[in-house]
């Protein structure tokens, strides 16, 4: 046997730093050429809570603004969604992603923290979502739902959006009050990044109700996608008799989706709004052929309770987007086969990483898929997103300069 | 196949861990109890960097006899290297993957001579 000489290195000596996390990520890029083509991340996230000295500031009412500054926050968390996300430190990014280093060139942190892992990834344009936010929709408080969302999206849109391109994002909507979340749409589409707005599904309004009709004119009047994120809920009552973090996890963030996507359908949202296009978030894949085959079996026999629908639920169902993380891979692949065939993938799934979150997805997921012809793959990876956010078709500098380089070797 | 160094034996103390990189080939090097354990660098998950992460216990339920649960614990001899990437556990001894036996981190033999340690690429 030959002696060699290699790079050893103690990982635990090193600082944590995004590009060493996600290396491999970066050696499967490369290795599958994904510079031949546009990767659109339509769910991943940043941690507002790192910037919410900055965020307060635009809290336009000065007294709940003073209550979120001595809060440190947590007026906004009264009713907290809960979790464990961090796996009690097995997850390594959760303990150290506030000690990375990040300035660079004058840029906010959270767009070179960003920019690291979108480069490692190989994705081009990133979709970004903040984090406890998703829980706001709890707020027993209507004007703190309002007024903290107000705050944020101003601060995204002109701190992140309007200074980095390859960012983009769904604005939150306070859909508890109806008429705030409206205002939401007026004020703020057409600014650059904002490619569609977002409901969180923990919520406990129903979102057929008459209240949201000028909402969703207005989104499909301005060609603009509405998205629905789930996540889980501790407290809720059917989540309070489970007691462990996986079992809040696997049915929460399914089931506040299932719940809004029964209503939307049998309340014949979709008829009503045939030109507004909706996005179903981080619920897995497995949830929807379930839904389908329920629903359309009980609307065979009740049709009359939902008069509005002209065509099956799964019918309307197919067409709408979903993103495909976390997909369910383990065990069996003919199912997930079938699950590709019955929402339709190749035009309606769109690609998620939900980075930096402990269940993340990286493209190869997508990209290795056996059963899927490479223009899926593309089309789900960026193309279908690409074309339902209207971007031009962009590839990052990283990826722009190995296309140089290959044409050039 | 190749010897390749990866520190003396001094270096490395229980609990240790060595990232040997190889052209493109990465193996972790563990020192447990005295004795080596070398895996792939890969995943079998998503091909995250498994033994970049930490060590931890595998943790087990504690049931009375009559089957009541009574808390939780870590089993001292069945240590886990677990992904940093998203938490996929494999047994330190084995490299079996701790739900699914099936998937395995690819092993490497470690040989001691001379003071040195060596993983065979």
């Amino acid at each position: 046997m030959n002696v060699m000489t290699p790079i050893v290195r103690d990982p635990n000596q090193q600082k944590f730093d995004t590009a060493n996390h996600l290396a491999h990520a970066a050696q499967q890029a490369e290795d599958r050429r994904y510079e031949d083509f546009m990767i659109v991340d339509v769910d991943s996230h940043h941690y507002e809570t790192g910037s919410y000295k900055d965020i307060f500031q635009y809290i336009e009412d000065p007294v709940m603004r003073d209550q979120f500054v001595y809060t440190k926050g947590q007026t906004m968390m009264l009713r907290s969604t809960g979790g464990f996300q961090e796996m009690a430190g097995r997850i390594a990014r959760y303990e150290y992603r506030n000690s990375e280093q990040a300035a660079e060139g004058g840029r906010h942190k959270d767009i070179t923290l960003t920019l690291k892992w979108m480069d490692a990834m190989g994705v081009d344009v990133a979709c970004v979502f903040p984090t406890p936010m998703l829980g706001l929709g709890l707020n027993p408080i209507v004007e703190v739902e309002v007024q903290y969302a107000r705050a944020y999206n101003r601060w995204l849109t002109e701190h992140i959006l309007a200074a980095e391109p390859r960012i983009v994002s769904m604005l939150y909507l306070p859909m508890n009050d109806p008429a705030a979340a409206l205002k939401m749409v007026e004020d703020f589409s057409g600014r650059q990044g904002v490619v569609g707005f977002l409901v969180t599904t923990v919520r406990y309004k129903p979102l057929y109700s008459n209240v949201y009709m000028k909402l969703y004119r207005a989104l499909e009047e301005r060609g603009l996608p509405i998205a629905f994120h789930a996540a889980t809920n501790w407290g809720d009552q059917s989540m309070n008799i489970t007691n462990r973090f996986i079992a809040s996890h696997a049915l929460g963030f399914t089931w506040f989706n299932i719940v809004h996507m029964t209503n939307w359908v049998v309340n014949g949202v979709p008829e009503r709004f045939p030109g507004l296009k909706s996005i179903w978030i981080e619920s897995g894949l497995a949830w929807v052929p379930f839904l389908m085959q329920r629903l359309d079996n009980e609307y065979m026999m009740r049709s009359s309770e939902a008069p509005t629908l002209k065509r099956k639920p799964s019918d309307y169902m197919r067409e709408m987007y979903y993103t495909s993380q976390p997909m369910e891979m383990i065990g069996n692949r003919t199912m997930l086969e079938e699950t590709f065939k019955m929402i339709a993938a190749d035009t309606q799934l769109v690609y998620a990483s939900d980075y930096p979150h402990w269940d993340m997805d990286l493209p190869s997921t997508i990209y290795d898929l056996p059963f899927l012809s490479l223009q899926a793959k593309k089309n789900i990876l960026g193309e279908t997103a690409r074309k339902l956010f209207k971007l031009d078709t962009v590839l990052s500098p990283q990826k722009q300069a190995r296309l140089k380089a290959r044409a050039a070797a | 196949m190749a010897q390749v160094f990866v520190c003396s034996e001094l270096e490395m103390k229980d609990g240790d861990v060595r990232i040997v990189r190889q052209d493109r080939v990465e193996v972790g090097i563990y020192r447990h109890a005295g004795s080596y354990y070398a895996y792939r660098n890969l995943c079998a998950h998503q091909g995250g960097p498994a033994c970049e992460g930490i060590i931890r216990n595998k943790v087990v339920d504690i049931l009375a006899p009559d089957k009541s649960f009574l808390g939780q614990t870590y089993d001292e001899d069945e240590p886990h290297i677990v992904c940093p990437w998203h938490g996929w556990e494999y047994k330190l001894k084995t490299g079996e993957c701790a739900p699914d036996p099936k998937l395995k981190l690819r092993r490497h033999d470690v040989v001691q001579r001379e003071g040195g340690i060596y993983v065979v690429i």
